[in-house]
């Protein structure tokens, strides 16, 4: 049966989703924007949001898409994961990526966002009470990322410095 | 941003013929810089999410050569060149006589690195000439930054300024390839220019292809 097998939810840019063991789930091309996945290790439950910038105070739109910042994606990742039974007490988060791209001389901010994202996610889970346990964030290197919530592991891939788990 | 939803077809038209001038004139400047012909493709102006972006660019995981430039003055945006790595160091050992491989992370020297920014610098530079003498309006290109990586960790760099209006962007995109250069070793360079969103009410307001009260 299909359903035994386990499968990859691939979360997009500006997306968030939730997968349950067996499964995996995985976000490609992280460069300035970070990917935090927030999971239940005894329910083997793990969501992952691609977040792209900091504060959904700077939107310009009329409608906000809840994964895109930092400040609502984690509330909004949390509230997707306790639907889906997760329980509170238990959570932690792994995260990575907020890259600077381009190596730059002038304090251009659209080019520091990657830093500017990194912080704003780790506030967000400050304010939740959900530990960190391990992060690669920074550098100037692109990132896929795949989370197996069954064993707890991140696997982060770059171009220039290979293949790490954390 | 509604702007960009209720865009016309004498405006989209218009965006073509921004990527026709922008790219007629880059081709020729890099026809010359290489001494060969170099045709262009007709450009394709699309609506685009940011995942449908990435997969134009070959997909999120792709690794590019890239040259990224933010294109400053009275319509600001941003603007890709984009070239497959095979066609990088290609053009690398075209340029300098140096070879470079082309693995999936290629080690380029200062030289060979400063060579293809030149090159991005020629071609955006070209193309932002002309589109500042069609619409009129001051604009020019920042410093080039350059960067070998996947596709989507570096173009959704420069798609920050958009993301904070909307969740697509408006991408004129252009290819440059060498005439009867159908192998892998030729080059084949796509740009892709992103206006920011307030940015198209200003080109059509110059262009005179905005209705007043509308």
């Amino acid at each position: 049966m299909a359903v035994e097998l386990s499968h990859i939810v691939k979360v997009g840019i500006a997306d968030m989703d939730i997968v349950e063991s067996p499964g995996s789930i995985r976000t490609s091309g992280l460069g300035s924007c970070v990917g935090v996945v927030i999971y239940d290790p005894n329910k083997e439950i793990a969501g992952l949001a691609h977040v792209m910038l900091p504060d959904s105070s700077l939107s310009k739109g009329k409608t906000i898409n809840l994964a895109k910042y930092a400040d609502t994606a984690v509330p909004g990742l949390l509230n997707l994961l306790l639907e889906a039974g997760a329980y509170p007490g238990f959570l932690k988060a792994k995260i990575a990526g907020g890259a600077q791209m381009f190596q730059f001389s002038s304090g251009n901010e659209l080019l520091r966002i990657g830093p500017r994202n990194v912080q704003a996610v780790k506030q967000q889970l400050e304010r939740l009470k959900i530990p960190i346990m391990s992060e690669d964030t920074g550098g100037n290197s692109g990132r896929t990322i795949e989370f197996n919530p069954k064993l707890g592991i991140m696997n982060i891939r770059t171009v220039n410095k290979g293949v790490t788990d954390i | 941003m509604s702007f960009i939803h209720g865009i016309t077809h004498l405006q989209l038209d218009i965006l073509k013929e921004i990527g026709n001038i922008g790219a007629g004139n880059a081709a020729t400047a890099l026809s010359r810089l290489l001494n060969k012909k170099v045709d262009m493709k007709v450009p394709d102006v699309r609506t685009v999410s940011f995942d449908e972006m990435m997969e134009m660019a070959g997909g999120s995981e792709t690794v590019v050569a890239i040259v990224f430039f933010r294109i400053e003055g009275e319509a600001p945006g941003s603007m890709f060149f984009l070239l497959p790595l095979k066609q990088a160091s290609s053009f690398i050992s075209q340029l300098t006589g140096e070879e470079t491989s082309c693995e999936e992370q290629p080690v380029y020297s200062e030289l060979a690195s400063s060579a293809l920014k030149e090159l991005g610098n020629i071609l955006a530079g070209s193309y932002l000439t002309a589109l500042s003498d069609f619409t009129n309006l001051n604009i020019y290109p920042s410093i080039p930054y350059m960067a070998i990586d996947m596709a989507g960790a570096v173009i959704s760099q420069g798609l920050i300024e958009i993301s904070h209006a909307a969740d697509y962007a408006i991408v004129i995109n252009t290819a440059l390839k060498e005439e009867n250069g159908n192998d892998m070793n030729h080059i084949n360079g796509q740009f892709y220019l992103i206006p920011d969103p307030d940015s198209f009410e200003i080109i059509f307001q110059s262009l005179g292809a905005i209705e007043n009260g509308s």
